[in-house]
């Protein structure tokens, strides 16, 4: 009873099966180090702004420590409406149709689980988010993974869905911008995804965490397109573009009976979100444009820097749309993504993340987060300079 | 305002090169509205921002509310840079509400900023009264924090 073995073939299957995060194994390597610059942070370098903060202060002060609603604080989901409403002309009722989350990463597990039942398919792409591909198998989903490609600048076709689909199909999850690839869609590719998934009578789970930071577009969402927003959950929150990661505060958007569905397994298992970042998230969608037009245009000058950086190196890197990650080619110099990212941080102490961490198409790539200091960046794209030349 | 003044307010020191691949335009370009700048004036000089406290011989700071009777010619502007041409006198500004002009005032020892008031301000032709303040710490100047930032409390790896 007592030895570790007979503890681990007690574990479910399901989770003893799924294999260790990529990243996780990669962030212990790091942090055994010292004075690394690391490109390899998935949330902004920016503190969250002032006055969202002092929301939330103030909200301690006045005592509100209690549970909220389920849904989370009806003025919250007021704004989240408004805030959807004006961005993609879709309005969803506040009172039913809006949920309020720990977290995009807890609307994702709820979404997936309020709709799979065993052996049902879940058509994503990879490189993907590294949460993707567990939270189906934790709902005994079957993943499907599409392989986008450097060619399509890691967009999803029409041509890759129709080859991957099935019967089993139930659900296609997007993430778009994306990350890890910075990816982005135009207006045609989403008509054209959505003209799929209403073919194939599929559900959309659109994770649009990313939607403000897109640089020579706006962000065209899903939703709007005639149709799909009686079969679609959109998944959103304001860890990335109000800098607010650690508040976990996610939303999702869907039709009622969806919501309702979702709402049964966030009432029994996380009760609500956290008041205090409820309160903190309606001042953000109060007066915070400012704030993202300046941290937007930080990252647009990173990204443009970045991108020149690695051109200038002679490292093919698609230029990033969206998000705040570069995905660069590394596989011209015969090393396996994981075998590069460890000698750039052996030998010159930069940490990113190998591609591979984000599904097997990412073997070649590197992925560099542009969410750190303009000073970081230029002095880790010096050193990656010098790294290749050894090579 | 334009992206190349906003880098160079940022940082003066920013490399050409670096400057042309953050806003995608040519290192020609970036030289080019530079000189532009300069010859224009838009861009009067460039100036390192010092926190003086971390300095042993620290200046005093001086602001100083005056007010002014205005010329029926001219108005302000005169006496202001009247003002102005005192080598002490960091920075003149025209107000709107209960003074006219506000100052502030480099010197060595408050003493050193009193005898610049009493001398040189209080005397002159057309000041009415003034007002002076000493400046007991800075926080921030032009933009920038002067206590030295926290780490970064991030993880060195995330998803």
């Amino acid at each position: 009873m007592n030895d570790s073995k007979s503890l681990h073939s007690r574990i479910a299957k399901t989770v003893r099966d799924i294999p260790r995060s990529g990243i996780r194994d990669f962030f212990d390597i790091v942090s055994s180090r010292e004075d690394v610059i690391s490109l390899g942070i998935g949330e902004p370098d920016f503190v969250t702004p002032w006055h969202i903060r002092e929301a939330a202060v103030l909200a301690l002060d006045r005592g509100m420590t209690s549970y909220t609603s389920n849904m989370g604080l009806l003025s919250l989901r007021r704004g989240i409406s408004q805030y959807v409403e004006k961005k993609t002309g879709i309005a969803y009722r506040p009172e039913n149709e809006v949920l309020v989350t720990v977290g995009v990463s807890e609307g994702l597990d709820l979404a997936i689980r309020a709709l799979i039942e065993p052996g049902d398919e879940v058509l994503y792409h990879e490189p993907s988010y590294v949460s993707y591909n567990p939270l189906i198998q934790f709902a005994y989903g079957k993943p499907a993974a599409i392989q986008t490609k450097k060619e399509n600048g890691f967009r999803l076709t029409r041509d890759e869905l129709e080859e991957n689909v099935s019967d089993k199909t139930k659900i296609l999850l997007l993430n778009y911008p994306n990350n890890p690839t910075g990816a982005a869609l135009s207006k045609k590719d989403v008509e054209d995804i959505a003209a799929f998934a209403i073919e194939h009578d599929l559900i959309v789970l659109t994770d649009e965490i990313y939607d403000e930071l897109t640089y020579d577009r706006d962000h065209f969402s899903i939703i709007s397109v005639p149709g799909m927003r009686e079969r679609t959950i959109y998944l959103h929150g304001f860890s990335k573009a109000w800098a607010m990661t650690g508040w976990r505060m996610g939303f999702t958007c869907a039709p009622p009976e969806l919501t309702e569905a979702m709402m049964k397994i966030h009432q029994y298992t996380m009760l609500c979100a956290p008041i205090l970042s409820q309160e903190a998230s309606v001042e953000a969608l109060k007066n915070a444009d400012a704030d993202i037009g300046y941290m937007k245009a930080e990252y647009k000058k990173r990204r443009n820097f970045i991108h020149a950086s690695f051109e200038e190196m002679g490292i093919p890197c698609i230029r990033p749309d969206g998000a705040f990650y570069a995905f660069a080619d590394i596989s011209r110099f015969g090393m396996t993504a994981k075998e590069f990212a460890l000698k750039l941080l052996d030998e010159q102490n930069v940490a990113c993340v190998p591609g591979t961490a984000f599904g097997a198409c990412g073997e070649g790539f590197i992925r560099c987060s542009y969410a750190t200091s303009m000073d970081e960046i230029k002095e880790a794209m010096v050193r990656i300079a010098r790294f290749i030349e050894k090579l | 305002m334009n992206e190349l003044l906003n880098l160079l307010k940022q940082n003066a020191l920013e490399t050409p090169e670096n400057m042309a691949k953050m806003l995608g335009i040519s290192v020609d370009e970036v030289k080019k509205q530079i000189v532009q700048y300069e010859k224009e004036g838009v861009i009067r000089a460039y100036q390192a921002v010092v926190n003086e406290e971390k300095l042993d011989s620290s200046l005093v700071t001086t602001v100083i509310e005056v007010k002014v009777t205005p010329e029926s010619e001219g108005g302000f502007d005169r006496i202001a840079e009247r003002i102005s041409r005192f080598p002490e006198v960091e920075s003149v500004y025209l107000m709107s509400g209960t003074f006219d002009l506000l100052l502030f005032i480099k010197g060595r020892t408050m003493h050193e900023a009193a005898g610049f008031v009493s001398e040189k301000l209080a005397t002159m032709p057309g000041i009415v009264s003034t007002a002076t303040h000493f400046m007991m710490k800075t926080y921030k100047q032009n933009g920038i924090v002067m206590h030295t930032g926290e780490d970064d409390e991030r993880l060195k790896v995330s998803p």
